[in-house]
């Protein structure tokens, strides 16, 4: 009894853990199966670089570059915003601020990640849109720059943890010798501790930009959803992520329009792996 | 131990599988947005009358209606446009049958900013500016203005149908597309709000979402023709051009409670609950008198 029970415990663990791999081959396979039949259809260069998105027209139009610009340039957008300010903030809370304002700002900005992204969607579509399309005297709000302000806060708590744990692992003794050589404060942080915790920080950036490109429902409500090559971010984009969420519904399951979804599917999984394996290679890249 | 685990599992198994084939007194009905209200209204006047079933209702846009009658998540799909050649195809393949009940009628209405000057659209300017041949407001007699085309997803039965009915005029050997910088927006909500906002903007949706803070363009069927504003009376008399069947459809004709229920849609009852949601009820003679005075908002 006690050998059984001993027995089918370990299975369990074993089977746990191998689950959650064993779904990942499994989603990219069905992503595959079911992306891959447009292919058939449509060739895949003619897929990537069509420039008019019609897919309930008879016969459909499936280019989806302009759909693939949409996703870049937010994606842009935001890193250029979220970036340098997500890492200046990482570097105050690591090395400048005091612990006790330390504690809240962490707090405060952990609190940022839990506001669902429809919430921040909607909070941009009331008071960002009006605001930005005021500004800036355009015919709409609805931009790739309103997409671009809300992901970069969306992207700001990931690289702000990330990167402030990457700052607070940098050996005290590099801090203690760069004051010993008579550095400042800031010489120490620019010269020093920020070379130092490099890959770290690096690797936040690409799992911020990450989480921007498979952000969808914030995205579909605030930058309009035209299927247009921008020409600047001023104007309105339509996502990937946008399209697949918003046709989804419609799709009679076996129709050309399904597969160029998962087709879709495909290129956004090509996209959100090579961005997670260039964080991990950073990330586990030691310092020299 | 191990043989208490077991009982567990399969008592919960059972329970899990009893709740789902508990359905006999309940529906599921799905499909067009622009119907949303006016299934919910049905729903609830109709489970007043009926305590003991239970209608259920939720939107998503036409086409989401008609793919789950076809995959059997629905018992009743809503859909503001006719159901589509290859989608009977693909039900047949399925092993179910749609059946089209006409239930109502809705005009399609153009709205844009109550500060545009522009108040009179022939159906042949409409399709020029939702395709991107006209641009500026100056071009139809108003403010020199970019336009803001302001569209459906392409989940949404509205969206097919201006397409269909005032892009292409009816002539299905057209091919013309809204233009590719057409913003598409979730809702009709969304454009509702977005017009409101936006003195540049044009967008169209059901007769229902008309409020002050937009304001209906009258439409003319070509440039002869008299300019008929978006109204009831105007829907029934058939004069306005952008109006349409609202449609319910139900896998074989309907039984059980499925049949109660169009029933009491069809029903002086029901089709004054159409009334009531600024729609256009489809019975012939039925009519604004039918209702008690300030039934209609």
């Amino acid at each position: 009894m006690r050998k059984l029970k001993e027995f089918i415990i370990e299975k369990l663990i074993f089977i746990s853990g191998i689950a959650s791999i064993f779904f990942v081959v499994l989603i990219f396979l069905f992503l595959l199966k079911e992306g891959l039949a447009l292919f058939k259809i449509c060739p895949p260069l003619q897929f990537i670089f069509g420039k008019s998105w019609y897919p309930i027209s008879d016969p459909p139009q499936l280019g989806i570059l302009p759909l693939i610009f949409g996703s870049v340039l937010v994606t842009v957008g935001a890193a250029v915003i979220s970036i340098p300010i997500g890492v200046a903030c990482a570097v105050f809370i690591a090395e400048v601020a005091p612990k006790k304002s330390k504690e809240f700002l962490k707090a405060g900005i952990e609190l940022l990640a839990a506001i669902p992204s429809v919430v921040l969607g909607f909070i941009g579509m009331v008071t960002l849109v009006p605001w930005v399309k005021q500004v800036f005297h355009l015919p709409t709000g609805l931009t790739a720059l309103s997409g671009s302000i809300m992901l970069a806060f969306m992207a700001m708590p990931t690289i702000v943890s990330i990167a402030e744990d990457a700052l607070y692992s940098v050996p005290k003794m590099y801090k203690e010798a760069a004051f010993a050589l008579g550095a400042t404060h800031w010489q120490t942080i620019y010269r020093v501790i920020l070379p130092a915790a490099s890959s770290g920080i690096l690797a936040a950036v690409m799992l911020g930009i990450g989480r921007v490109i498979g952000e969808t429902m914030a995205v579909m409500m605030i930058t309009g959803n035209a299927a247009v090559i921008p020409q600047s971010i001023l104007q309105p984009v339509r996502t990937l992520t946008a399209t697949i969420a918003a046709e989804m519904g419609e799709v009679v399951s076996g129709s050309e329009h399904y597969f160029a979804l998962f087709a879709i599917g495909i290129v956004l999984f090509i996209i959100s792996f090579a961005i997670n394996v260039t964080a991990d290679l950073f990330l586990h890249r030691k310092p020299k | 131990m191990n043989k208490k685990l077991i009982v567990i599992f399969v008592g919960l198994f059972c329970c899990v599988s009893g709740y789902g084939a508990n359905k006999k007194n309940s529906i599921q009905i799905k499909g067009s947005d622009t119907m949303v209200n006016l299934g919910q209204s049905w729903a609830e006047k109709y489970m007043e009358k009926n305590p003991g079933d239970f209608v259920a209702v939720t939107g998503g846009g036409s086409g989401t209606g008609i793919s789950s009658l076809i995959s059997s998540t629905c018992d009743v799909a809503m859909s503001s446009r006719n159901i589509k050649e290859k989608e009977i195809a693909l039900a047949k393949q399925k092993g179910v049958n749609p059946n089209e009940i006409k239930v109502a009628l809705d005009g399609l209405a153009v709205v844009v900013h109550p500060a545009n000057p522009v108040d009179k659209l022939t159906v042949e300017q409409l399709a020029a500016i939702f395709t991107g041949k006209i641009t500026n407001w100056k071009d139809v007699g108003g403010k020199d203005l970019k336009i803001v085309l302001l569209s459906r997803e392409v989940n949404s039965g509205t969206h097919v149908y201006f397409k269909e009915h005032v892009l292409r005029k009816n002539d299905p050997s057209r091919t013309d597309e809204f233009a590719s910088s057409a913003l598409l927006l979730p809702s009709s909500q969304a454009i509702a709000d977005e017009v409101a906002g936006n003195t540049g903007a044009i967008g169209y949706y059901g007769m229902g979402y008309i409020s002050p803070k937009q304001k209906p363009v009258s439409v003319a069927k070509d440039a002869q023709a008299p300019y008929i504003g978006p109204t009831i009376e105007n829907v029934i008399k058939g004069a306005y051009p952008i109006s349409r069947p609202l449609f319910l459809y139900t896998n074989g004709s309907p039984s059980g409670i499925t049949q109660k229920f169009v029933e009491y849609v069809l029903s002086e009852d029901g089709q004054k609950i159409v009334l009531e949601t600024d729609f256009v009820p489809v019975t012939p003679g039925f009519s604004k008198k039918n209702l008690p005075d300030g039934a209609v908002r």
